[in-house]
């Protein structure tokens, strides 16, 4: 099996200044979108209270609304997670409640007003190890209502956690800059940067477009997408240079498209490869890894489209040239010249 | 030029037999087991108590698979639960004379099944997250400002003493925040205070202002004494939860420091946070009273006559009761530090207690008229009160004094941890909380188990059909390095969280990247007309610059995760990182020696499975 085969190399670049206004088209509706939506913020960086209850029968969201509301907590969200008999409900951060001792006993009370609302009382089992609340009508009748999952987070906790996820998005781009700085050249470590940080920032742009929640879990899998669509642009960059080297008389133009053509089929397997691994995270991880694997899925996506038409296009801009990468001794010499380099 | 020297496929076979070693306890599953740990904080549990509980499951006829000590607890293994309920039972009225106040805790617990063998090679299964096996967790903020607020009051005291002490006469002390400010009428009662209190209060800096007509001498404490003081608070406050938890009976709690003024506690398998958050709340206080000596009250220790008026009966720690009489010397709020050392002169261990100003005028005067006598230090909790210890008192005490005799180092520190471990240093706060159901911990371990499976097996097929051999080859190599990432976990004991096992999946995704640009580069050089055997050789060297390239821009963004990450971000990037390591060393050394194994020694080569490799100038009579 040969999936690609290509006769000549595709001529890329020179269609590059379309795939860059389409890039430049696209990183702008994202930018636009963070603006006017924002991103929505996960408890974890927000702060507040989660609570994850599961119901015998399918849930009724409406009566379990209702019965949260009518508790006033403020802007409470309850909603189906994964199954229709799972309800997720969400308790903003209220300061002017005071003390986070207080917000914290508001999953007992909510429980205990869900309980109230199925007309049955609460249960607290402690066996070792297999410790569970739930509420059923009576002792030993079967749970009409499970507590599957809390979560409280204070206010302290959240901004820290933006905090510390911005310095390690600059500290990936540090790093990423230096390394490829040293091993290739500055205008190839510009040229990766900006198309891997336009991935991250559209991937954002989808979050903040469709509302999904951005967790901490999906801000991992951000940072975790730039290291690796980074790895696309340094596939091709390590082509450019050895095509530099062997083909001398190729005009930069020609050994982009040469470079990007025959680390193609990798590209496409490769990215293949990892898509098949994220859908299956996708398929069986349930709701927990959903995001997670929703932001890695477009984050690949749009990894090999930067890579291949927007990182190479940045750096052939930013004017790189046989010499930046060859390095030693160049011979000024013509090089449509068939004697050149010719030693007798 | 395919083969490998023998020590490499040495190495190789090594890493394949560790993997597979440290990889095995994690498909044993688990086995009931009874856990005994202290219900007391006088308490400790050691070693010595396996022969004991050996001889007490012998008795019970309950035959357990071992017995062994394990940190701070006993645990025993048992082959099914009837056995389990039978020898929990036993152990619980062995060990416990009285059971409306338990000496220990008897537990049902879960341990590995693994064979005992092993467990010697410290080959342990991976050490599960709470999201992954149920529980609560809870990030508590130690309040430090009060931390350094308790130190400066205890500073200001001492101050005063240490003035009256030296006859130096000063206009008021007061202390403002952190800062003790002392007042004087002249400047050179102000010099000799300082020449003093430089030498006397090491910890303090000290500067001079004068203020309408009164030299103020302002002390506050010096960036690396606030520092010792808020590390002090925060250990003090992790032990002090250390023994709280401990009498929930959770197998394997978690109480750790987070960052510079954070505590995590995660406590497996509890669900109700109320009755957590109540314990760990809870306080304990220290008392320090005379002991009576008399006669009647020596009837009243024996239990030949009644407890005398005014004292009260305690059991000491070792079992002796002793009387101690009603009225308290001094409580735990005076005890500002208790630390185990060395005599200086006879080289016994003892414990150095210091006592803050109010604290040292009370014992001064109490030792003075007291000398001879003993006194006992009592620790309450719950309630119920246990004398810690009682020495003589041999002369006239001060601020800093010892205990000593007949301790060993190990008791000495012991003891100096109980008599701190009273309050916490400073007030805790839960800043986070989340509580796992059980269920919950179970499907999550489901889901991610099937999405690493699901998910190798379409790449496995994939990278078969596609490659052939070469991806056959490609295969073992992720399979290789899924075994020992998972060991590499099992090993370090590095906690696996959900987010865990997803870093697991995308690192295998990612690292078959490694496998696709070396078959591509061998396809491509036999493209160009390469012989087979130097299609191999040149392949995998020629990715290899490219491989590491690329997995060391992906371990920089692990490592800035690692770096900045906490909880699940740092979940995910500990096992990235990890990944990336393994995923170089078996896509790479491996498959090659797989490779080399299979092609290596054929010297007339002539062809390669590794699918079908299209020349474009081998169809040009198509095109033209």
């Amino acid at each position: 099996m040969e999936f690609f085969r290509i006769h000549r190399d595709i001529p890329f670049m020179r269609h590059a200044l379309v795939f860059n206004i389409i890039s430049a088209l696209t990183f702008l509706a994202a930018v636009f979108f963070l603006a006017t939506r924002g991103l929505h913020l996960s408890i974890e960086f927000t702060g507040g209270t989660v609570i994850e209850v599961a119901y015998a029968q399918t849930a009724d969201i409406g009566k379990t609304r209702a019965t949260v509301e009518a508790m006033g907590f403020g802007e409470a969200q309850v909603q189906n997670f994964g199954t229709s008999r799972d309800v997720l409900v969400r308790l903003p951060l209220r300061s002017k409640d005071g003390g986070s001792a207080k917000q914290a006993d508001l999953v007992d009370r909510v429980f205990d007003a869900l309980c109230k609302a199925e007309s049955g009382q609460v249960f607290r089992e402690s066996e070792s190890g297999q410790a569970r609340i739930y509420c059923a009508g009576a002792a030993g009748q079967p749970a009409t209502l499970t507590l599957k999952r809390n979560e409280f987070v204070g206010p302290q906790v959240g901004k820290e956690l933006a905090e510390d996820g911005v310095k390690a998005l600059i500290f990936v781009v540090i790093g990423i800059m230096a390394y490829l700085a040293v091993r290739f050249e500055w205008k190839f470590s510009v040229a990766a940067i900006v198309a891997n940080l336009h991935d991250v920032v559209i991937i954002l742009g989808f979050f903040a477009f469709f509302q999904w929640e951005f967790s901490l879990s999906v801000l991992a899998a951000v940072l975790a997408v730039l290291g690796y669509s980074v790895n696309e642009s340094v596939v091709i960059f390590d082509r450019i240079r050895e095509a530099f080297r062997r083909f001398r008389k190729m005009t930069t133009h020609e050994v982009i498209d040469h470079a990007i053509t025959s680390t193609m089929s990798r590209t496409i397997i490769t990215h293949g490869c990892t898509q098949m691994m994220v859908l299956s995270m996708l398929l069986f991880g349930g709701p927990t890894l959903h995001y997670f694997a929703v932001a890695l899925t477009i984050g690949i996506l749009f990894g090999i489209y930067s890579s291949v038409f927007v990182a190479a296009a940045i750096a052939m801009w930013l004017g790189v040239k046989r010499e930046d990468l060859v390095k030693g001794p160049v011979k000024e010499s013509d090089p449509n010249d068939p004697n050149a380099g010719a030693v007798v | 030029m395919n083969r490998y020297p023998w020590w490499k496929y040495a190495i190789l076979a090594i890493a394949l037999l560790v993997g597979l070693v440290y990889t095995l306890p994690n498909f044993f599953g688990e086995a009931p087991a009874v856990q005994v740990s202290s219900a007391k904080a006088t308490l400790k549990v050691d070693s010595a108590l396996v022969p004991r509980i050996e001889q007490v499951l012998q008795q019970a006829g309950a035959r357990a698979d071992f017995v062994q000590f394990e940190g701070t607890s006993v645990k025993a293994r048992f082959p099914d639960t009837d056995t389990q309920l039978k020898a929990k039972d036993a152990i619980g009225r062995a060990l416990n004379a009285d059971p409306n106040d338990p000496s220990y805790i008897v537990a049902l617990n879960l341990v590995s099944r693994s064979p005992v063998w092993l467990a010697h090679l410290r080959a342990l299964p991976m050490f599960l997250g709470l999201d992954l096996r149920g529980g609560v967790h809870f990030l508590m903020q130690v309040d430090m400002k009060s931390a350094l607020a308790k130190k400066a009051e205890g500073v200001t005291g001492d101050v005063r003493t240490l003035l009256r002490d030296k006859n130096i006469r000063h206009a008021g002390i007061t202390r403002n925040g952190n800062i003790v400010d002392v007042r004087f009428r002249d400047a050179a009662t102000l010099q000799q205070a300082l020449a003093m209190l430089a030498d006397q209060q090491p910890d303090l800096q000290w500067d001079q202002r004068s203020e309408g007509g009164d030299f103020i001498l302002s002390g506050s404490l010096k960036p690396q004494a606030a520092r010792a003081v808020q590390e002090a608070a925060l250990k003090q406050n992790i032990t002090t939860l250390h023994n709280r938890v401990n009498e929930l009976g959770v197998s394997e709690p978690v109480i750790q420091q987070q960052g510079l003024d954070r505590v995590v506690v995660q406590l497996p398998g509890v669900q109700d946070t109320a009755k957590a958050k109540d314990i760990i709340g809870r306080t304990a206080t220290l008392e320090m009273r005379l002991v009576d000596d008399s006669a009647e009250a020596a009837a009243a220790a024996v239990g030949t006559g009644p407890v005398p008026f005014g004292t009260e009966r305690y059991v000491e720690r070792g079992g002796a009761p002793i009387i101690v009489k009603r009225q308290v010397i001094l409580t735990g709020d005076d005890l500002s530090d208790a630390q185990p050392g060395f005599d200086s002169q006879t080289q016994e261990p003892i414990v150095l207690l210091t006592v803050n100003a109010k604290g040292a005028r009370i014992i001064k005067d109490v030792s003075r008229e007291n000398i001879g006598k003993r006194m006992a230090i009592l620790l309450f909790e719950k309630g119920k009160g246990e004398v810690v210890t009682a020495p003589v008192i041999r002369s006239e005490l001060g601020s800093r004094f010892q205990i000593s005799g007949r301790m060993t180092p190990q008791e000495a520190t012991d003891t100096a941890l109980l008599l701190r471990a009273g309050s916490l240093a400073a007030p805790m706060e839960i800043i986070e909380e989340r509580t796992i159901g059980p269920s919950l911990g179970k499907e999550n371990i489901a889901k991610g188990f099937d999405s690493v499976i699901y998910g190798f097996a379409a790449i496995a097929a994939f990278m078969c059909l596609y490659y052939l051999l070469f991806g056959l080859f490609s295969t073992l190599a992720l399979a290789l390095n899924l075994l020992l990432l998972v060991a590499v976990l099992s090993m370090l004991q590095a906690t696996l969280t959900l987010p865990g096992i997803a870093a697991v999946a995308l690192t295998l995704g990612m690292a078959i990247d490694a496998n696709v640009l070396i078959n591509e580069r061998v396809r491509e050089e036999l493209r160009n007309g390469s012989s087979p055997q130097s299609a191999i050789s040149a392949g995998y060297e020629r990715a290899f610059a490219t491989i590491l390239d690329s997995n060391v821009t992906t371990l920089i963004a692990g490592l800035a995760l690692l770096a900045f990450g906490s909880g699940p971000v740092r979940g995910f990037a500990v096992v990235h990182v990890l990944g990336i390591l393994t995923s170089m060393f078996s896509a790479v050394m491996f498959s090659r020696g797989l490779v080399n194994l299979w092609y290596g020694r054929q010297k007339k080569l002539k062809a390669v499975s590794i699918g079908q490799v299209w020349k474009p100038n081998a169809e040009p009579a198509a095109k033209a």
